[in-house]
């Protein structure tokens, strides 16, 4: 069984403790918590040198101490603390830092409230639990075989068909009922190679579907989107040997992945405001007039200094919009400020979460939005972004990568 | 050398250090930048809307803004500082950030350096104040040796 170290400071008194070990307990992953006595307390919180007012988040500390001392035995990490205690989000940043500066074991850190439910914490322990679990697959770099990945994400679903390391299919098309969406997709992929289904030697499905197109299939692989993502988007890439950071501006949700030789090792994914998503751009090109994959190129042309745009929320951003463009403001600028404004939230909200490691692969539909990318790269000090080609399908991609670890099987011969 | 000060603001703590030799890293200086600068127009500090968002290399989004607005400023002093010295305790008087979670956060970042420090409680007698002033001025000199 996986054990995940528990550094934490108020999910007892907020009433969600049992929520987390519920999320721990369905990936097969077991919440424990670090040891640490009174005198340990002490001297932990010295040596750490954090003199923080609240003895919770001192013992936080001496359980971070006593994981890096090797005093508790874990395969991961999971670091919580109150949503808007300011004392818990320092340490709980610096403590990050500090088991990964000191440890190879994976972290992911989370701010709560009494409403956090299980559900909400799934995709992260499941990850955490994928990569300790399964380290052995996700290590695979090549694709054998025939295989069909399908990423069913809350946009859009995303489907590849690879042979011997190739794609040789793709389908896109946007998220409605998701198995008959997976099922056009499917079409769409094997259209023009000959194949069908039943020729195929294992089904990969990621994304928010995964489960219901999964058991659907009797798929071989069903896997959340962190580790399958971060898989695609170095095997994409061509990076797949040393460090990088994955970043994938979704529909709904944000992922920032680092990865370590094509394994994830920290990553934070956020979902609070859709003002920092793709559904904002998608809001902003309707407005504006014009088709999504037009944004990009516009946006490119235009100065994001000469458009008043806050996407802070996507209400108001939006009445930004309307409001700059009734001033006379440049379709040009408005696009160019709108991705401008996408990418400062998430540079902001999530990037500040975990150390960026270069080079730094942007993937998703996102990342398509030329004016995105060139944003990004601008707002952390002109970095090279790389943008692999087929990178709208990574999830796909590295599904069907994976399952083709799993053994070849041919569906037909079941 | 230049020696960042906690608190960063101790006028007490900077003339010690300057009649040592050495450069005191102080936020006044910081702030007379700003003040002075007729291009921002955001009193009394001139401090703006991207302070906050710059001390983002100092902390996270979610702690509050005053918190990264101040990291703003220490931030940089920490990172440039040769070597530094906290004084723990000390009254309003002899120096103060006015933010606690501030001062946890500079005093741990000045820690994480690990460039040479003192550490001192604020003296309470005058027994203590002497010792205190012994202990500084033996600390910057041997500075001074090290650094040739």
């Amino acid at each position: 069984m996986v054990k995940i170290a528990q550094i934490s400071c108020g999910t007892d008194y907020s009433g969600v403790q049992k929520e987390i070990e519920k999320a721990a307990a369905t990936f097969g992953a077991e919440m424990i918590i670090p040891e640490a006595d009174l005198d340990y307390i002490d001297e932990a919180y010295k040596k750490f040198g954090f003199n923080a007012a609240s003895s919770g988040i001192r013992l936080m500390i001496a359980r971070a101490m006593s994981v890096v001392e090797g005093k508790t035995k874990a395969d991961a990490v999971f670091i919580a603390t109150c949503f808007r205690c300011s004392e818990g989000a320092l340490v709980r940043n610096e403590i990050r830092r500090f088991i990964q500066q000191n440890t190879r074991l994976p972290v992911v850190t989370y701010s709560f409230t009494e409403r956090t439910k299980a559900d909400e914490l799934f995709i992260r322990m499941e990850a955490l639990s994928t990569i300790v679990a399964r380290r052995s697959l996700l290590a695979r770099e090549k694709q054998e075989g025939l295989t069909i990945g399908i990423d069913s994400g809350s946009t859009t679903t995303k489907v590849v068909l690879m042979e011997n390391n190739k794609i040789i299919g793709t389908g896109w098309l946007p998220t409605g009922d998701v198995i008959e969406t997976a099922n056009t997709g499917m079409d769409q992929a094997f259209e023009g190679t000959g194949y069908k289904l039943d020729d195929v030697d294992g089904v990969g499905v990621t994304g928010y579907g995964r489960l219901t197109i999964g058991h659907h299939m009797n798929a071989e692989l069903i896997q959340e989107e962190l580790s399958v993502n971060s898989k695609g988007a170095v095997f994409l890439a061509g990076h797949q040997k040393g460090e990088a950071t994955v970043l994938d501006i979704g529909g709904m949700d944000n992922k920032v992945i680092t990865v370590n030789d094509g394994i994830p090792d920290n990553f934070t994914m956020g979902g609070i405001c859709a003002g920092a998503s793709g559904r904002f751009l998608e809001m902003t090109a309707r407005r504006l007039g014009v088709d999504i994959t037009e944004l990009g190129p516009l946006a490119l042309k235009g100065n994001h200094e000469k458009a008043e745009l806050n996407s802070y929320c996507i209400v108001f951003g939006i009445q930004d919009l309307v409001t700059s463009l009734a001033a006379g403001g440049r379709k040009e600028d408005v696009a160019s400020a709108a991705c401008f404004s996408v990418a400062e939230q998430v540079y902001e909200q999530q990037l500040q979460e975990i150390d960026v490691r270069e080079p730094l692969i942007q993937v998703g539909g996102t990342s398509l939005i030329g004016g995105l990318v060139d944003a990004m790269s601008t707002i952390l000090g002109g970095i090279d972004i790389i943008v692999p080609d087929y990178s709208q399908y990574i999830g796909a991609v590295g599904a069907s990568l994976l399952v083709s670890g799993l053994g070849t099987k041919n569906r037909s011969k079941d | 050398m230049k020696i960042a000060l906690f608190p960063p603001n101790s006028l007490i703590l900077a003339d010690l250090v300057e009649r040592r030799g050495h450069e005191p890293l102080v936020i006044q200086k910081e702030i007379r930048k700003r003040v002075t600068d007729v291009e921002i127009d955001s009193p009394p500090l001139n401090i703006t809307e991207e302070e906050p968002i710059k001390g983002l290399k100092y902390a996270a989004i979610e702690v509050p803004s005053g918190v990264r607005g101040r990291m703003a400023i220490f931030g940089p002093l920490i990172d440039e500082a040769d070597a530094a010295i906290i004084m723990e305790d000390a009254p309003f008087g002899f120096g103060c950030i006015g933010c606690a979670r501030t001062n946890e956060l500079t005093m741990f970042c000045l820690r994480k350096r690990g460039i040479p420090l003192l550490e001192l409680k604020y003296p309470t007698t005058r027994d203590e104040t002497v010792e205190v002033v012994n202990k500084i001025n033996t600390f910057l000199d041997s500075l001074e040796e090290k650094n040739g």
